[in-house]
């Protein structure tokens, strides 16, 4: 695994919000996840993001104590993940699956009174209450859930989760299904909750999705390819680089390039392009425009080449399924 | 042990049983079967039956009623919920299996009882009314009804847990009814044998089975407790 921030970046009381330790989970002889190791810390946004079948749910429930690692060891909410401490985890936390798996005959308000009574919340009218506005859902609290749509439902089990004020919140795909709307105010609820110290342990295959919420991301892939901060990642997998182009190809490009100490290489990128690698975009983007303005080339563009999260994760995966792949 | 969740959970299967034709269905057609054959048969017995009616104990026939009625629901409570994917929410709350599994046996115990007692109320006042002189007399004999009003919470609740186990090893709701309602037969079978004197039912025999059926109903929740994994529940797998 390569990894640039492991370690929670906050914690309260020295003990991060969640662990995992060589945390590994088989079935028989398929393995779900293994050797997944990271700490999260209070009040943080963590991405956790991998292909179908990578074990990112599989994870979700065993930290949820829904089913028994079969090896390695973790913290939940700052309790060691243990059966005999499976109730008292439960309580801290709670968990959105993927599936809203709602009551279908009951209302809104009677599925959250079930669940409001299920953690034994004080005043759980009030909790109820709040957690329908929060996902603007307080006019539909009379409606039976099989008449929702699929997004109302969604948002229906996002109160759902809302009701204990956990601790710890996993989200496994929350907004799938979900139109552009509701999404957007869905992201807008994880970011309040992020920014109201609810840490979030967030499975999604949207990677704008958790580029944008996602204080530090972990890919999986049965085993954690890489965590840290998006931009971390970014750099800890793609070389800087400058897009140059200009109006005409130049005459002799390495001399313009070869001489600049900012600039690492280079290469051309079609007529007038070239792409330099370089330490540090601020200081080699003057120097580059400099160079090519003395070598009476007409400048078109400079502009640093950003790559996405998204880049970095198709970098892993795609290197992964090569790896499995193996030798054509 | 929590109340409060275990009384969420009955609460909830309450209005679930409410707005559930097929469930509604099911809690009165069996009864209506175990009602109307005695009734039909007692109903067209002369006066002179009386005498040789005394000695046998035909109204225990419809303790089939609660041995029948609770199982068909117990059986889907807990595979009806893995099918609609509502049960992963409920465990991921602090519910403790012996909690849940308490509610889901609550839950079809009350209207089981009270459908058996409602059926009974019925049976007595029709064939006092309506039975030939001497007939009610000989048939509602106080033992009978005593054992009535005794044993039915007893063989219900042997039901519902026969029926909440078949429940939480199952993958098809049909087939857990199906598999329910064979398994609680005997009882059925044993019900019958007492109500036509096959076996001759006294006081002993009657105290004996009222006793074991109180410590199999104890023993059931235990039981069915050990059987419930969470693990292949939510998998699916082992």
């Amino acid at each position: 695994m390569s990894s640039t921030s492991a370690v929670a970046p906050q914690s309260k009381n020295g003990a991060p919000a969640l662990s995992a330790h060589g945390l590994s989970k088989r079935f028989d002889d398929r393995v779900a996840f293994e050797e997944v190791s990271f700490e999260i810390g209070y009040g943080e946004v963590f991405g956790f993001l991998g292909p179908n079948g990578a074990g990112k749910t599989t994870t979700v429930r065993t930290l949820g104590t829904l089913i028994a690692p079969t090896s390695g060891s973790a913290t939940v909410a700052g309790i060691p993940l243990a059966p005999e401490n499976g109730v008292e985890i439960r309580r801290r936390i709670s968990i959105m699956p993927e599936s809203p798996g709602l009551y279908l005959r009951l209302t809104v308000a009677e599925n959250l009174e079930c669940f409001a009574n299920l953690y034994e919340v004080p005043n759980p009218k009030d909790r109820i209450d709040r957690a329908l506005r929060a996902v603007n859902l307080a006019e539909r609290s009379g409606d039976a859930c099989g008449a929702l749509s699929k997004g109302l439902r969604q948002r229906v089990a996002l109160a759902r989760s809302l009701l204990p004020d956990p601790e710890v919140l996993f989200l496994d795909e929350p907004t799938s299904g979900l139109d552009p709307v509701a999404t957007r105010d869905v992201h807008e609820l994880i970011a309040g909750l992020g920014r109201s110290g609810v840490t979030i342990f967030l499975t999604t295959h949207r990677l704008e999705e958790a580029e944008r919420l996602c204080d530090r991301v972990a890919i999986l892939n049965t085993t954690l390819r890489t965590i840290g901060r998006p931009a971390e990642l970014r750099d800890q997998l793609f070389a800087k680089t400058l897009a140059v182009r200009t109006l005409a190809p130049l005459a002799e490009p390495s001399r313009a390039f070869a001489e600049l100490p900012a600039v690492e290489g280079w290469r051309q990128d079609g007529a007038g392009a070239y792409i330099l690698a370089v330490s540090d975009p601020t200081v080699a983007a003057p120097a580059v425009t400099r160079a090519l303005v003395s070598a009476g080339a007409d400048v078109l563009s400079i502009a640093e080449a950003h790559h996405s999260l998204e880049d970095v994760y198709l970098e892993l995966i795609d290197d992964t399924e090569t790896a499995n792949r193996g030798p054509a | 042990m929590s109340r409060t969740r275990v009384d969420a959970i009955v609460r909830k299967e309450f209005r679930d049983y409410r707005r559930n034709r097929y469930m509604l269905v099911t809690m009165a057609i069996i009864p209506v079967i175990f009602l109307l054959q005695p009734l039909i048969y007692i109903l067209s017995l002369p006066a002179a039956a009386a005498v040789p009616l005394s000695h046998r104990h035909e109204l225990l026939y419809m303790l089939g009623i609660p041995a029948l009625v609770p199982s068909v629901v117990a059986a889907s409570s807990v595979v009806t919920e893995r099918q609609q994917g509502t049960l992963e929410p409920v465990l991921t709350t602090p519910i403790r299996r012996e909690e849940f599994l308490l509610a889901k046996a609550l839950a079809p115990l009350v209207p089981a009882v009270a459908v058996s007692y409602a059926v009974y109320g019925l049976f007595v006042v029709v064939i006092e009314l309506f039975a030939h002189p001497g007939v009610a007399p000989a048939l509602l004999q106080g033992p009978v009804i005593l054992a009535q009003v005794i044993f039915t919470p007893l063989l219900a609740l042997w039901s519902i847990w026969v029926g909440i186990a078949i429940s939480t090893r199952s993958s098809d709701i049909r087939a857990a009814q199906q598999l329910a309602v064979l398994a609680n037969l005997p009882l059925v079978a044993l019900s019958s044998l007492f109500a036509f004197n096959v076996i001759q039912a006294t006081l002993g025999l009657a105290l004996i089975l009222g006793g074991a059926l109180l410590v199999v109903d104890r023993l059931g929740w235990r039981v069915v407790s050990a059987m419930f994994d969470r693990e292949r529940l939510i998998i699916g797998t082992r």
